[in-house]
């Protein structure tokens, strides 16, 4: 049977991911050390973990409110002023999803009309456009530089932007180059928002994961941004909580009330385990200074340190990543294509690193690697992309 | 403490093998810093040995370890750090500790074989003076020892590429 005539074309015509192949490659090979994860190493805390086991235990297994646990939301609530001096009402304000990647489906599918142009920075997380074209939108790709650390400039939001533009994903820290925006650099883009009166979609998810001194700043505190920004984020990559799928999505009533009406018709609400762990991730990390946050990522930061290194040292260039857990090393020199690279190093060596390209075609010449990965296997692997580079 | 002197002594403990270069990159600190505190670590006996977690099970070496509770009366002339030292002295006994609970020491002792360990227990441990009772458990499975599991070993449970 046919079923083109069944099936949407707008979505039928979105090409299959870039990620999705090396996988599929990557699967059939054995004893292969993956630098291509893109999720902690860390397991959950046991406590919080523990929190949801005696939730379970004592039967916890209902429906919670659309918008979330109230307490979840309060946490959410003390979270974001007490670490980030921003203000949001848990009753009205706060969204609690299955995951932040749910929070970016729904602030596209509340925003965009058919048509409408949404910019998405490259090399950026693969589901920005995806979720755009599944909306009814245009994505618009703007470029990010190595030359430029990989920051949003305005100059190249100018040239992306068009009448029908109605908002902007901001994706910092960002993977999956790493890159990080400083005040000095959000101020420049919220110019550039004003100027065009824009909405921003910040995906903030790494936001704990900066390094090296650097703080993360929120867009929603850019003067004039608080009323026109969704601030996302969650607690897959801070809490190493991605299997419980939970996240949030803060912002003006208005919004977060039709985000709600899409999430209550299609999800009804966010996993009840994964609320009241999370839930509980916050309260302990209020009241002991986030140590199992601050302990993961000072590991992260030695990891970090000894990739960028070891790249550096093979000859590869490799911009210095302040946030998140990925590098993103050029292999221009090798004069190997970004997937020749990985397909190769694979095929040769075992090892697995994601193609730039899989992020958007400024990925080109450039590969991601991930260290959240045991340190043992982390100097293995890097020691066999060293004699990769060598017999190239 | 400094974070230098906890970041160091992590990493070592995970890996004692890590060259002093990739120390100094992983901590961002010279390698003439990361050597000297290292030095001060050794010398102030925070940092005791260097040595490998080996699984003697999966060697041909025989052996046969015991943990023993013992139960001491400190004397004047000696209290529990004495009697532990005159315990730790014997070549047989790997690790001794000092414990709260219904029993005052715990031995873990290692010897080639089961009538060599008896020996030990009624030969040399039981008949000092301040020892009044032992009780001997024989190790029959290492599951996890120092953060180490030793059975199957864990997987990696991720999805080997994912976004």
């Amino acid at each position: 049977m046919n079923y083109d005539r069944f099936l949407n074309p707008r979505i039928t015509a979105v090409p299959p991911s870039g990620i999705r192949r090396f996988f599929d490659l990557a699967a059939t090979m054995k004893d292969t050390i993956s630098l291509g994860v893109g999720e902690p190493d860390f397991k959950t805390p046991y406590a919080i973990r523990n929190v949801a086991i005696e939730s379970l235990v004592d039967g916890e297994t209902q429906y919670t409110a659309n918008r979330g646990l109230p307490e979840l939301r309060e946490e959410i609530s003390l979270y974001l002023s007490g670490r980030y001096a921003l203000s949001y009402q848990p009753e009205n304000e706060i969204l609690v999803t299955i995951g932040a990647s749910e929070a970016i489906d729904l602030a596209l599918r509340a925003i965009i009309s058919p048509g409408d142009e949404v910019l998405v920075p490259e090399p950026s997380y693969v589901s920005y456009s995806p979720g755009v074209i599944f909306a009814g939108g245009v994505p618009v790709g703007v470029m990010t530089r190595e030359e430029d650390n990989f920051r949003l400039l305005p100059e190249y939001l100018e040239q992306a932007v068009t009448p029908r533009t109605k908002a902007l994903i901001l994706p910092y820290p960002n993977n999956p180059t790493g890159a990080v925006m400083g005040r000095k650099d959000l101020e420049a883009v919220a110019s550039f928002i004003l100027r065009h009166d824009l909405f921003v979609i910040s995906d903030e998810i790494y936001s704990e994961l900066v390094y090296d001194g650097h703080t993360h700043v929120p867009f929603a505190s850019v003067p004039g941004m608080y009323e026109r920004t969704l601030t996302i984020n969650g607690f897959s990559k801070s809490f190493a909580m991605t299997g419980w799928r939970v996240g949030y999505a803060c912002g003006a009533p208005e919004m977060i009330s039709v985000m709600n009406k899409i999430h209550q018709y299609a999800i009804m609400c966010a996993p009840r385990q994964g609320q009241v762990a999370a839930a509980a991730a916050l309260r302990s990390g209020r009241e002991n200074g986030y140590e199992e946050v601050v302990r993961m990522r000072d590991s992260y930061d030695r990891r970090r340190r000894l990739m960028v290194g070891a790249f550096r040292d093979m000859g590869l260039h490799c911009f210095e990543p302040y946030g998140a857990f990925y590098a993103f090393p050029s292999v221009r020199s090798t004069g190997l294509s970004s997937e020749e690279f990985c397909s190769r190093l694979l095929r040769e060596k075992n090892v697995a690193a994601v193609p730039g390209t899989a992020f958007g075609p400024s990925g080109e010449g450039n590969i991601r690697c991930c260290y959240a990965t045991s340190l043992d296997k982390l100097n293995i692997a890097l020691d066999k992309i060293a004699d990769f580079v060598r017999s190239c | 403490m400094t974070k230098l002197e906890t970041s160091l002594l992590d990493l070592l403990q995970e890996d004692c093998r890590l060259s002093l270069e990739k120390l100094s990159v992983m901590t961002g600190a010279s390698m003439e810093e990361v050597a000297g505190t290292i030095d001060g670590l050794e010398k102030r006996r925070i940092i005791l040995r260097y040595a490998p977690m080996i699984n003697w099970d999966l060697t041909d070496r025989e052996r046969v370890e015991a943990m023993i509770e013992v139960r001491v009366t400190p004397q004047r002339d000696m209290g529990f750090d004495a009697i532990a030292r005159r315990i730790y002295c014997f070549d047989e006994v790997k690790s001794v500790f000092l414990m709260s609970g219904s029993y005052d020491l715990l031995v873990l002792v290692e010897a080639r074989t089961l009538k060599e360990l008896a020996a030990f227990v009624s030969g040399k441990l039981s008949p000092l003076e301040t020892v009044t009772g032992t009780a001997t458990s024989f190790v029959l499975k290492r599951y996890k020892e120092e953060g180490v599991i030793f059975d199957s070993g864990e997987s990696d449970r991720r999805l080997v590429v994912s976004p």
